[in-house]
């Protein structure tokens, strides 16, 4: 079970990414205004999953893992480009980031 | 016994610098340990086996999603100051949603085991003696292309809406009408000029614009033209606009 990783096993590789992903969720609660600190946890949110790939695909041996990372970067990257676009235009219309101001869809 | 070390070392400082990017005061602050949380998670990918995607995290993510983020922190003037005030209200809950998730996620993992038949599922193995970066080539390349294809739909998709998004029309810079502009020929816009020996360019009328087709080629509204489109073969002094004489000096710069 712990082939590729040698003597560390897969524990500690799932405990690093199971309080990376804790830090995340608790950065999005934290920083209820800054829409660019939520964005930064999202990313390492993501990182831990990509963290839990790694670790499995080189546990069981199987290039999978490592090929699902790589999609996962490419969705990280695309999110963070649309999500800092949208605050750029959000900030030049309203003036503010404020997570708590953004009620214009509330329909 | 060295491989621990290494691990551990890149695991805590990946732990810390990512407390900090959730908790530090100044965002360029969360930036900067976000790109030492990038790094460290790098490290880890190594200790894994994975260097080619170690290698493209520390591309991908510190030479471009995280520089993005700096620009846009840097960019955008807000006061950081008045943003941490709710924070003091929301970590209670923050803290007890995460200490929630912790906990499911220790029971998970503590009564989780690995199926023992695992090694009878078909893996996708590396060759042997490929590297790592060739051998993931070669499953990128076969099973999963039409997933890598739709990733680079999905990039695509993400280039042209952040282009759309943050697009817009500044009245300033004077655009082409590129119909006109490739109808243009060097008859419109060239004059040869006989110029007697020894004078100067002022004595000759001074520099000059093209007398029928400068504005012509520009789109009407775009900065410094009129609305109304220049009718074709009207001399562009008429309109007021280029003229010659020494007080153009320099008017082809514009």
């Amino acid at each position: 079970m712990t082939g590729g990783l040698g003597s560390i096993g897969i524990g500690p590789y799932l405990t690093v990414s199971a309080i990376l992903l804790v830090l995340g969720v608790f950065g999005i609660f934290l920083n209820r205004k800054n829409v660019i600190i939520i964005l930064m946890s999202i990313e390492l949110i993501l990182l831990s999953a990509n963290l839990n790939f790694v670790a499995f695909s080189s546990a069981l041996g199987d290039l999978s893992g490592q090929v699902f990372t790589l999609f996962v970067l490419t969705i990280a990257a695309a999110e963070s480009a649309i999500g800092l676009a949208i605050v750029t235009v959000y900030f030049r219309n309203r003036g503010s980031i404020e997570v708590e101001d953004i009620t214009m869809m509330k329909g | 016994m060295m491989t621990q070390i290494v691990f551990y070392v890149f695991a805590t400082v990946l732990v810390l610098s990512a407390g900090m990017v959730v908790s530090a005061r100044n965002p360029v602050h969360s930036v900067l340990f976000l790109i030492l949380a990038f790094f460290n998670a790098a490290g880890l990918f190594l200790v894994a086996g994975a260097e080619f995607l170690a290698m493209i995290l520390v591309i991908v993510y510190v030479g471009a999603v995280a520089v993005l983020f700096l620009f846009v922190v840097m960019m955008l003037d807000v006061r950081f100051a008045q943003m941490r005030e709710g924070l003091q209200r929301y970590a209670p809950f923050g803290a007890a949603v995460g200490l929630v998730l912790l906990a499911e996620l220790a029971l998970a993992f503590s009564h989780w085991q690995v199926a023992q038949d695992i090694g009878s599922v078909p893996h996708v193995v590396a060759a042997p003696g490929r590297t790592n970066t060739a051998a993931l080539g070669d499953v990128l390349y076969t099973h999963y292309v039409f997933l890598f294809e739709a990733c680079g739909l999905v990039l695509l998709v993400a280039m042209i809406g952040a282009i759309v998004l943050t697009l817009r029309e500044r009245p300033m810079g004077r655009r082409q009408n590129i119909d006109r502009q490739h109808e243009r020929t060097a008859a419109d816009t060239l004059t040869m000029m006989t110029v007697p020996l020894g004078q100067g360019v002022a004595a000759n009328g001074g520099f000059r614009r093209p007398e029928h087709s400068y504005y012509i080629a520009s789109v009407p509204g775009s900065y410094g033209v009129t609305e109304e489109p220049v009718p074709q073969g009207k001399s562009v002094d008429e309109t007021g606009q280029g003229g010659l004489g020494a007080e153009n000096h320099g008017g082809l710069a514009q």
